[in-house]
């Protein structure tokens, strides 16, 4: 079980968080292709290293934010609010 | 009976002043304070205590700790029993009951044992090649009868567990000599220590208490994980018996040691060989002698120490038979030595007798009377839990030892796991296959006797011979074809044998071979430690409503709905629970009715960016709501499914307030605030749930205004002044309360909303006011049947995960609304708008008394065939007086009308396809008949 550095609670163990998978991604607009929505919808990348994906730590202050995650290591390289960007590089 | 208890002061653990008696297998056994069960048995000369798994052989205790393969019990009585449990690993206690696990009918006659004649029927892979025709299910019931384990509790566990999480800066796995020192140098360099030790002992445990080290005992730490967390089980005794810890540390240590691995000789199994550090231990910590001669079979210099040990504790070691032809230490003054000698035959079927040894260049034999083998083919540093934390593994050909390969970050490996031994018990120079060779085995002049490696799961060296022979090489496949290591112990003594007995018969080392990642746990423990007293109502507590007292006190029949505890009806005598409903539903259409809708879910949302954000949210519009009104919802998800719905009134410009369904109302709000914070993040809106906050009172039925008059509800309330679909705050009785009107049962009806304390209150003087009116309380089966009258969806009953708004008939205004909302995109997909989609409508039984079940399926003709449509809300009308019936049906409202065959169990039911509602169409009795 890992434990997440949430930014207003500090770090706590992940049965607290709920994950909410990929982040960042942009939505199509209504007048987008089936094709382009349902890849919207339902494809993502599966990547071995680093995933950037948004966590809410559920069982503490509900609020969501972006976490820089090794899927292989699990270790957490970064943690950032919700609408910055993805920090590039080694961050702590 | 060999076995015997030394003399003082042999025994380090066990206080000689204390005797204690226990039952094994319906015998009286004696033992001392600090004794395990297997300690006592061996003091007690009982060699034979149980029998193997898949050959019923006679099995004895053969270690002394977590690895022991034979001795499995089934301790305890009734729900306290725990099956399969090792003997080596449980403190002996006044009274305890012990019975062999797998021994049927008893432990000296198992009828299975005929099994161990045919052994060379049963090899690996037998039941795969044998029982596939016709099909494996019709020979499991019998094989799993026969090869079964113990036998698991028959009743709810008695006793009590708990679970603690604790953080620390360091933590020591292990209190030996590597983890106490270890935890000394830590807590002297200042830092925060913990350390877990897995037995009842720890030799250094005033200085780590003086140098403020957190120690505790009977600790097992059975599972490393992510980011530093380490779980442990702990035999606690007393009020609780189990506690699971849960430790976050910034660096550990580990410090567990090693297990001995055992030498290969044919009949290895036979009760009376042990592992020679076993055999050490048992004299040194419990003054347990396990026998009267002892041979020591070795192929490492520790054997010659446990020589010496023995020696020194008065015990007679009869020779040590080395394998190899030089050792590095000397053995004590009076052992003879057989260099380069294996063990060739052992004599004896319930203990051993003798053995017979062979040189390994092949020649004489030579008989030595012995009633215990002590075995020692090197060690194994206990890498489970670096294993676990994602180590990987390096083969030391020197000493034949799978050693950690590199650190982990934050987890150090000290001591005999790390493959450091001290000078005392150094292995000197091993050699990986510890096996007597071709030619001493040919010395013996007939077919030796069998092999084992897995002691636990009857696996021999000619299986992996054979699973080799049948190309099933690499490690993973040899595990899952020949069971190796898969038995309860995890193969702590038997996997490096196998490996290395696999890359001789393939031609590699061991590293070659490799090893499989350790899991957890380390050892075997309770679903109850796990679940950590969270079981039975404590697994998953079920909400009470606030006015949970007065349903009671009217009879209600309480059932679960959505993790809430509520009435399902209130039975009368002689009522069931569909009459009550039925009785319940017409007299709250004749007169009045009290339901309390407490769980339905509530949320405010306020804020300038209120009404867009709830635009954004719901199918529907919600902004052109005016302040007092109220207007019905539907929620989908970005697929276009709907996954709830509800009312939204609205309290002011800013202010509005969400209900959900009962089931629905977290995830409503997590919802609500996935959306505002990871996407509509520039929306100024402030989500608040509040659903345990309010308390909901519903007053139904043709007189609920009359009731409510009489009680002194403000005029403001009456049906003429206040419209269908709109909300009043109103204060009564000093109480702010937030009235509703609106109806799921198709009557005149308030939803009152007050704090929910004042619930009771407000049910009691209505229940008191309301006897002049004859007001009836009822429960959730009685609305379920007026929604269903009236045709009112409830989501999650008639829709499943694929009905869209269009699906329900709820996509009127769609096309004209101007704003986005979630899921909009979606409901433009072609397959969203594909005509042959179900739809929802009314279903009438032909004969109008057949109840139509739920979930009976609509098709031409009997099933299996094309199904057109299913049930999925049927209840008998009693207001009506026939059954009624939705269902989701193919093109359903092109077919109103028709005439279609609904099917259950085989036979059809006649059916007609209506609109809804089927009960008062226009909706006039909204009204009242005031």
């Amino acid at each position: 079980m890992m434990q997440i550095p949430c930014p207003w609670c500090g770090p706590r163990p992940e049965s607290e968080f709920s994950c909410g998978g990929t982040t960042a991604i942009v939505r199509p607009p209504l007048t987008c292709s089936d094709e382009e929505w349902a890849r919207y919808l339902f494809l993502r990348d599966n990547p071995k290293g680093e995933h950037a994906e948004r966590w809410r730590h559920t069982y503490g202050c509900g609020q969501w934010f972006n976490v820089l995650r090794d899927t292989v290591s699990h270790e957490i390289r970064a943690v950032y609010g919700i609408t910055e960007p993805r920090p590039v590089g080694k961050v702590s | 009976m060999s076995g015997y208890r030394l003399p003082a002061p042999a025994g380090a653990w066990i206080d000689r002043t204390r005797l204690l008696r226990f039952s094994f297998n319906g015998r009286k056994v004696q033992g001392f304070e600090g004794d395990t069960v297997a300690s006592a048995l061996l003091a007690g000369g009982h060699v034979h205590v149980a029998r193997s798994f898949k050959l019923h052989r006679p099995r004895g205790v053969f270690s002394c700790g977590v690895e022991e393969p034979n001795a499995l019990m089934d301790v305890g009585l009734g729900g306290g029993r725990t099956p399969d449990t090792r003997a080596t690993d449980i403190g002996a206690s006044d009274g305890l009951v012990c019975q062999p696990g797998h021994a049927w009918p008893s432990l000296s006659l198992d009828v299975a044992a005929i099994n161990a004649r045919f052994a060379d029927l049963l090899p690996a892979g037998f039941y795969y090649k044998t029982f596939m025709w016709p099909h494996w299910r019709l020979f499991e019931p019998t094989i799993r009868a026969m090869a079964g384990p113990g036998v698991a509790a028959d009743a709810a566990d008695p006793d009590r567990y708990d679970e603690i999480s604790r953080h620390t800066e360091v933590l020591v796995v292990g209190g030996g000599w590597a983890g106490a020192h270890a935890a000394l140098a830590a807590a002297h360099a200042g830092a925060q220590v913990m350390l877990l030790e897995a037995s009842p002992h720890l030799a250094d445990a005033e200085a780590l208490r003086a140098a403020g080290v957190e120690c505790h005992r009977r600790c097992t730490v059975s599972g490393l994980y992510d980011h530093g967390l380490a779980t442990a089980v702990q035999d606690v005794g007393g009020t609780v018996r189990e506690r699971l810890w849960k430790v976050r540390a910034q660096r550990i240590v580990l410090a567990i040691g090693a297990f001995e691995r055992p030498m290969l000789f044919p009949d290895n199994d036979r009760p009376g060989v042990m592992l020679a550090s076993a055999v050490e231990q048992y004299a040194l910590r419990y003054g347990v002698a396990c026998g009267r001669r002892i041979v020591v079979a070795t192929a490492c210099d520790s054997g010659y120490r446990s020589a010496r040990v023995l020696k020194a504790a008065g015990m007679e070691v009869a020779a040590i038979v080395d394998v190899r032809e030089r050792s590095g230490v000397e053995a004590p003054a009076g052992v003879a030595v057989h260099r380069g000698s294996a063990i060739v035959a052992v004599a004896g079927r319930r203990a051993v007798r003798s053995v017979t040894i062979a040189p390994q260049a092949g020649g004489a034999l030579h008989t030595i009377a012995a009633d215990c083998i002590a075995s020692a083919g090197g060690w194994t540093p206990a890498v489970n839990l670096y294993s676990m934390a994602g180590g990987k593994l390096r083969w030391l050909p020197e000493s034949s030892m799978f050693v950690p390969a590199l650190a982990l970050p934050g987890i150090e490996m000290v001591g005999r796991c790390a493959g450091e031994f001290d000078a005392t018990d150094a292995p000197g120079s091993v050699p990986a296959d510890n096996r007597p060779s071709r030619a001493a085995l040919a010395s013996l002049g007939r077919q030796p006797g069998k092999v084992f490696v897995d002691l636990q799961n009857d696996v021999s060296a000619s299986d992996v011979e054979l699973a080799a022979r049948e190309n099933y090489r690499s490690v993973e496949h040899l595990k899952r074809y020949t069971t190796m290591g898969m038995a309860t112990d995890q193969g702590k003594t038997s996997n490096v044998n196998a490996l290395v007995l696999m890359g001789a018969h393939t031609g590699r080392t061991p590293a070659e071979v490799g090893t499989t990642k350790f899991r957890p746990p380390f050892k075997p423990v309770t679903l109850n430690a796990i679940a950590g007293g969270r079981s039975g109502e404590r697994y998953k507590p079920l909400k009470r409503m606030p006015g949970h007292g007065w349903h009671e006190a009217r009879g209600a029949a309480m059932e679960e709905f959505g993790g809430w505890l509520r009435p399902a009806a209130y039975p009368q005598a002689g009522e069931d629970l569909i009459a009550a409903a039925e009785r319940e539903a017409l007299q709250v259409r004749q007169g009045v009715g009290l339901f309390e809708g407490s769980p339905l879910g509530k949320i405010e949302v306020i804020g300038p960016d209120a009404a867009d954000f709830l635009d954004l949210m719901y199918v529907g519009t919600m902004s052109t709501l005016a302040v007092g009104g109220a207007r019905y919802g539907i929620l989908i998800n970005e697929n276009g499914v709907i996954f709830d719905d509800g009312i939204v009134s609205r309290l002011g410009p800013e202010h509005f307030f969400v209900n959900t369904t009962s089931g629905g109302a977290e995830r409503v709000a997590l919802s609500f605030e996935e959306w505002l914070q990871c996407e509509h993040v520039n929306h100024r809106v402030l989500i608040a749930p509040v659903t345990s906050n309010w308390g909901n009172v519903t007053v139904s039925g043709p007189m609920a205004w009359q009731l409510l008059q009489a009680a002194g509800f403000d005029a403001e309330l009456a049906p003429h002044a206040m419209k269908h679909m709109s909300l009043r705050e109103t204060p009564y009785g000093g109480v702010q309360m937030r009235v509703l009107r609106a109806s799921f049962g198709g009557e005149l009806g308030c939803e009152i909303n007050l704090p929910a304390l004042h619930t009771q209150a407000l049910l009691d003087r209505l229940w008191e006011i309301g006897r002049d009116c004859g007001v009836v309380p009822y429960g959730i089966e009685a609305l379920m049947i007026m929604r269903t009258e009236k045709g009112f969806l409830h989501v999650g009953g008639d829709t499943d995960g694929t009905t869209l708004p269009g699906d329900v008939g709820m996509d009127r205004g769609i096309a004209r609304k101007a704003a986005n909302f979630v899921g909009r995109r979606s409901l433009l997909r072609p397959a969203a708008q594909d005509p042959g989609r179900m739809q929802l409508v009314g279903l009438l039984p032909r004969d109008r008394l057949t109840k139509l079940p739920v979930g009976a399926h609509v098709a031409a003709s009997m099933p299996p065939s094309p199904i057109e449509g299913f049930v999925t809300s049927s209840h008998h009308s009693p207001v009506l007086g026939y059954p009624v019936a939705l269902c989701m049906l193919a093109r359903g409202q092109s077919r109103i009308g028709d005439t279609l065959r609904v099917w259950h169990l085989g036979q059809p039911i006649e059916a007609e396809v209506v609109k809804t509602p089927f009960y008062d169409p226009p909706g006039e009795r909204l009204n009242g008949n005031a």
